[in-house]
């Protein structure tokens, strides 16, 4: 106990910073999520490609190689940010593959006929898309971007051992001070339950809110 | 249209010539931005004296290949322990969640909840820095728990999701509870679960490289020794251009493996009864319906 209480400052530091990371590389991932999976269903042939190979390559990249190929790379080519910068774009685009992937197979759900009806309208790809099948399709997305979000949340540590200020790099200087490790560690795991059980009730609101009654 | 999916055939009308050109315009157009970016990066590459000689010979010598090859192969060990393991850690806590027997049935879900929610990150650095074990059991260690749970919860929606009629069927013929689950239940859910099985492995394999953080002497580490040796002036960036085509490559041809399995079981009428969806990131808080 006393070490929560002697390093309040230090634990609720790295507590925020997990926070602000999993916050930011949450909205990159969506946004981008959203931009490859409409990539991915558009009629263009080569944005399909790309969103495709977006893909393939970051739902297969290991995170630490790619935390490894941001934040020891990028600087090589003259690129110099804050590490939390580089951590975000390495979290958010890796987290981008895979609700893209939830964007797409919640697109799938949406029954053919919205389509079909939207676009005997004569509505455009664009509007069939934004206006009938995505508001459909966010209703069924809820569970499984939740879950990819956890996940990112979870991810976030590894931000941490690079040395980006974060919950698990904590345990460093905490072991160094000379505090128990186990207990170290007992309230950095109580940190993340914190972060992914406040992400996971949200979405249990969300998905109570707009979710499809099943 | 040429390769349209069934997805994208509901959401654009069949383009007529007008519409062709136009697509085709943004092809072009989409086209030329992103060979641009490329352009551009192989041109930073070569501003910043990436392809020169003193970087890329270091790969030719004979000690440089055989370090590469030895994290290799200490990676593909990390993952083949983590894998079996973690199949029957998984196997066991299924058992255990699946058993009549109240504490059993507790323990075991309290078990998988809890792996489930930490980050792996974070069980590996325990094990490691707090019980003082050597890298590879606790990058084993860790990557066992996580995928053991995910794998456990698999497992159990896989037996659950077989057709009730079959279990019942079984009970009606006299078998024994383990019988049902071994003669009946289980071969039927293997098949259906196998992608998700495969998928998970892919995951697995991806995270033995979180030995690298660990000082674990795995690809990543020797590529790192690589990469910071002044002798050879820092060939970080070739160091990356080498090391993440095999790893990528080594993950892509997992998951392709995972989509022809279930390709295959998609025609196969044996597995018509069952569908198994994929493992989810742990949620520890009730109410939410895993389908």
């Amino acid at each position: 106990m006393d070490v929560l209480t002697e390093n309040w400052s230090l634990y609720g530091k790295g507590f925020l910073g997990t926070v602000e990371l999993t916050v930011y590389a949450s909205i990159l991932a969506l946004v981008l999520g959203f931009v490859m999976a409409s990539f991915r269903v558009a009629p263009v042939g080569s944005l399909r490609v790309i969103g495709t190979v977006w893909v393939a390559v970051l739902r297969n990249t290991p995170l630490t190689l790619l935390f490894f190929a941001v934040l020891l790379g990028l600087p090589r080519f003259g690129l110099v940010l804050p590490f939390q910068v580089f951590a975000v774009l390495a979290l958010g685009c890796y987290t981008s593959a895979f609700i893209c992937e939830a964007l797409r197979s919640g697109i799938n759900t949406v029954p053919t006929g919205q389509g079909e009806a939207a676009r005997s309208l004569g509505m455009s790809f664009g509007q069939t898309l934004g206006n009938v099948v995505l508001p459909q399709a966010f209703r069924s997305v809820i569970p499984p971007v939740g879950s990819t979000l956890i996940a990112l949340a979870k991810n976030s540590a590894i931000a941490g051992a690079f040395s980006v200020t974060e919950l698990l790099g904590t345990y460093k200087t905490l072991n160094e001070l000379g505090y128990s490790i186990i207990w170290t560690f007992v309230w950095i795991a109580v940190g993340y339950l914190i972060i992914t059980l406040a992400i996971s009730a949200l979405f249990n609101v969300l998905e109570k809110r707009w979710g499809v009654a099943r | 249209m040429t390769h349209a999916t069934a997805s994208a055939t509901a959401l654009y009308d069949i383009p007529g010539p007008v519409t062709r050109r136009r697509h085709f315009l943004y092809g072009v157009i989409s086209t030329a931005v992103i060979l641009g970016l490329l352009a551009w990066i192989i041109y930073l590459l070569f501003d910043t004296d990436q392809f020169t000689s003193a970087k890329w010979t270091p790969f030719t010598y004979k000690g440089i290949q055989e370090l590469l090859l030895r994290g290799l192969g200490n990676t593909l060990k990390a993952f083949a322990y983590a894998a079996v393991l973690s199949l029957a850690l998984g196997a066991v806590l299924a058992v255990g969640r699946l058993s009549v027997h109240k504490p059993v049935r507790w323990v075991s879900t309290v078990l998988v909840e809890f792996f489930r929610a930490m980050p792996v990150l974070v069980m590996i650095f325990f094990i490691f820095v707090a019980l003082k074990v050597q890298p590879l059991p606790a990058l084993v260690a860790g990557l066992t728990l996580y995928n053991g749970s995910v794998l456990a919860e698999v497992f159990r929606t896989g037996i659950n999701s077989v057709e009730r009629g079959q279990g019942e069927a079984a009970y009606a013929l006299g078998m024994r509870k383990t019988q049902v689950t071994t003669h009946v239940l289980a071969p039927q859910a293997v098949r259906a679960m196998l992608p998700t099985i495969i998928s998970q492995l892919v995951v697995a394999l991806k995270d033995t490289s979180l030995g690298y953080l660990i000082t674990y002497e795995e690809f990543l580490h020797a590529g790192k020794l690589i990469a910071s040796n002044l002798d050879y002036d820092l060939p970080f960036i070739p160091v990356v251009m080498v090391i993440s085509p095999i790893y990528i490559g080594m993950c892509m041809l997992l998951s392709w493996f995972a989509t022809w399995v279930a390709r295959r079981e998609r025609r196969n009428p044996k597995t018509e009864g069952t569908g198994v969806a994929a493992a989810e990131p742990g949620t520890v808080l009730p109410g939410r319906r895993r389908q």
